[in-house]
């Protein structure tokens, strides 16, 4: 297909080390000042737009910004102390050092200044750019047409800029100050609340020592994550896609009514249908009682269903196969219509039975062109926090030094050490180490997958 | 012969065809006796979680009536009203930030893009909370962790990384024909009228698709919401109130109602659900395209 080329897709001539070298005087000083080239060759408002960038960016620094980096180093040291006030005749707590904040307003001036520097390279160019156009006796974009020019060739700096500004602020910037938390002492364990300090990687040790408690829990809990990950994937996978051909083959009748019935399931909000389950799995619910009713078990009797560890991960397995499977109905039915037909026919003709067609041709066909869905769900998996959460809760507690549960997942283990027990460092650890899990599986099968290399238009 | 022979196919189609629908039927019922038990439950007359009989004994819409009235342990309205605020703000924030990033990702070809879609799978990969503390903690830093302004964190929350998961609008945006684009260029129409006047009326079902989602979340989410709401009750969303209504000291009281706010949330979200499904399965099946 013949695609337009943009101005921004070609390399583009004016780069930062080419103003540098090439550029004039009033182009080369506005390395120090931003803005000053565009000022001297005629788009003075944008020049000036970049100063005043500049100005906030050191008046920023100067007031606030080097004490934040400075602090940084050592995170603090003041403790809050009680002053006696001979004035008043009272106790007066002096401001100590919150070790927390430190290491916030820390990274984020160290993510201002990255920023900034792209900021700064950006009018270089933009400098640079302007000389060039001058000198060749082009046309310079006055303000006006730069305006006019972000609702045109330039739109995606119109439109991504917002998106790009919140996501820094609220996802990167906590990622990167989380990830600062693996490497400090910042736990309820030595009172290290308000005050902390870096440690290196000494939480990383600890939870790679299996002779300690933290350790053991750790391997548990990720055997049982990649357990639960693989069977609440592939079950979901496959019994809705079973299901899927099911409903749509062709001599079942009321296709419609049956997708109903699963998908009405689905639309009861996940949180709502798995407390639900949840009281009627508890040893006086009401699938118990049921049972108890009907005589299958005694009266006095209850199914373990969230006391036994084996009984609890087959229950919470089986549960999310209820809340999943609907949805992975309603996913699949649309790729499985893409199914060349004359497969189906060649295979009719060859005598093949319905098992045997589902595992030489839907499976293999399947697995093939939604490599990218199963990878996400899988990665959705080792991450499904509702299910377990509002489900076991992790429970049932064996092992009554551990911080886990038979069922918990990583990422239920890091909300119980960060909410619950204020273990934040051993917690960023836990969330680290599930991202290099999920980075290393993800890249791997993702990069081999044939609708990876083949994205098409570029 | 022959005739046996068809005979005998056709019996063994019909044996099929039983099968098949008595298995329907029981998977059927298992996926919907427990939302037909919420339902049952919501009317019912005799409090507790625990009862032995699926049909209630005696009906009543007392449980409903409660919500809206009995405000003294928790201030349904109040939630109500909390999550319908956030609910609508949030969702016109992060749908524009979806709709645009998928616009700019799949039609303009800037030097960013390839870098920003590579940066989303890796944030993707995170666990989603693993940084709701540091939110909490950046929150409260800039000071929107006290009263009336919750709502406000919370719709930051809610939004912020919304223009992360571009995948599905993406894909839609890639199936709709680049020549209407290329046509209307020729014409001299600049990017953001072909965007606003062209492809977002040509994309309607995942423009609808994506302000649902975006409505949706905050009704059912609870996670985010409790870390930021901490003790502050009166800024408690609805997905936090059902789920105080089981927790001990509550669910013998409250269970009947909890099943009725469950209803009450769920009538609308499933309507949509039902009335979106199409889209839902177009949208994937772009998605999964790529």
């Amino acid at each position: 297909m013949k695609r337009f080329k943009y101005a921004s897709e070609t390399a583009c001539p004016y780069t930062c080390m080419g103003a540098i070298r090439n550029g004039g005087v009033a182009t080369r000083l506005s390395i120090f000042l931003m803005g000053l080239g565009n000022i001297v060759h005629g788009q003075a408002l944008k020049g000036i737009l970049f100063l005043l960038v500049e100005a906030a960016y050191i008046f920023f620094m100067v007031t606030s910004g080097f004490y934040n980096l400075s602090m940084l180093v050592s995170l603090g040291s003041v403790p809050q102390e009680e002053v006696w006030n001979e004035e008043l005749q009272v106790y007066l707590y002096t401001q100590g050092d919150q070790s927390i904040l430190l290491l916030l307003y820390g990274v984020a001036t160290i993510l201002l200044t990255v920023l900034m520097f792209w900021v700064w390279r950006g009018t270089l160019k933009s400098a640079y750019q302007a000389e060039c156009l001058k000198r060749e006796g082009k046309h310079v974009n006055s303000f006006a047409d730069d305006i006019r020019s972000l609702f045109d060739e330039n739109i995606h700096r119109l439109l991504m800029t917002p998106p790009m500004v919140f996501i820094t602020a609220l996802t990167i910037l906590p990622l990167i100050f989380m990830i600062c938390m693996a490497f400090t002492n910042y736990s309820k364990i030595g009172d290290h609340l308000v005050l902390f300090d870096w440690v290196g990687l000494e939480n990383f040790a600890a939870l790679f020592d299996s002779n300690s408690v933290l350790g053991s829990t750790f391997w548990s809990v990720l055997v049982w994550t990649l357990v639960w990950a693989f069977f609440a994937t592939f079950s979901n996978y496959i019994c809705g896609m079973i299901l899927a051909i099911v409903i749509n083959r062709k001599d079942t009748r009321a296709k419609g009514f049956w997708r109903f019935c699963f998908v009405l399931s689905c639309a009861v909000p996940m949180f709502v249908s798995l407390l639900i389950m949840r009281t009627m799995l508890q040893p006086d619910g009401a699938v118990n009682v049921l049972l108890r009713n009907l005589g299958i078990i005694a009266q006095d009797a209850s199914l373990p269903f969230f006391t036994d560890p084996t009984w609890a991960r087959v229950t919470v397995i089986v549960i999310n196969l209820w809340v999943g499977v609907p949805s992975t109905l309603l996913q699949l039915t649309g790729v499985l219509k893409n199914i060349p037909a004359d497969l189906y026919e060649a295979a009719t003709v060859d005598g093949a039975n319905a098992v045997q067609t589902f595992f030489r041709i839907t499976l293999p066909y399947m697995l093939y062109v939604t490599t990218p869905y199963l990878i996400a769900t899988f990665t959705g998996n080792v991450n499904n926090f509702n299910v377990i959460y509002l489900l076991s809760g992790g429970d049932p507690i064996t092992d009554l030094s551990s911080t886990a549960g038979s069922t918990d997942l990583l990422v239920t283990w890091l909300y119980k050490l960060t909410i619950d027990k204020q273990y934040y460092n051993v917690g960023a650890v836990v969330g680290i180490l599930t991202f290099i899990i999920l980075a290393i599986g993800a890249l791997i099968t993702y990069r081999n997958s044939k609708s990876y290399k083949e994205e098409r238009g570029f | 012969m022959s005739s046996k022979k068809k005979g005998n196919a056709k019996a063994a189609r019909l044996r099929n065809n039983i099968i098949v629908h008595t298995v329907l039927a029981i998977l059927a019922a298992i996926w919907v006796f427990p939302v037909l038990w919420v339902v049952m439950t919501s009317f019912r007359a005799e409090k507790g979680s625990y009862v032995s009989n699926f049909i209630p004994q005696s009906f009543t819409l007392d449980n409903y009536i409660r919500l809206f009235t009995d405000t003294t342990l928790l201030n349904f309205p109040q939630m109500f009203m909390n999550t319908l605020i956030i609910a609508i703000f949030s969702c016109i924030l992060s749908s524009f930030y979806v709709l645009s990033a998928s616009y700019c990702l799949s039609r303009v070809r800037f030097r960013m893009r390839k870098p920003f879609m590579n940066m989303a799978m890796i944030l993707g990969l995170f666990p989603g909370f693993m940084s709701m503390i540091a939110v909490y903690f950046i929150l409260k830093a800039v000071g929107l962790t006290e009263g009336n302004l919750i709502r406000l964190a919370l719709i930051l929350c809610y939004s912020g990384g919304a223009a992360l998961s571009f995948q599905i609008a993406k894909g839609f945006f890639d199936t709709t024909p680049y020549a209407i684009d290329e046509a209307a260029i020729i014409d001299g129409c600049t990017r953001w009228k072909i965007f606003t006047r062209i492809t977002l009326p040509l994309s309607k079902p995942i423009v609808i698709y994506t302000i649902l989602t975006a409505f949706i979340s905050p009704w059912v989410d609870f996670i985010f919401a409790k870390v930021i709401c901490r003790a502050n009750a009166d800024q408690y969303t609805i997905a936090i109130g059902l789920w105080r209504m089981l927790e001990k000291e509550y669910i013998d009281n409250w269970y009947t109602s909890f099943a009725a706010g469950a209803v009450l949330i769920s009538i609308p979200i499933a309507i949509l659900f039902l009335k979106l499904q199409k889209y839902y399965v177009d949208g994937m099946a772009g998605a999964v395209k790529g």
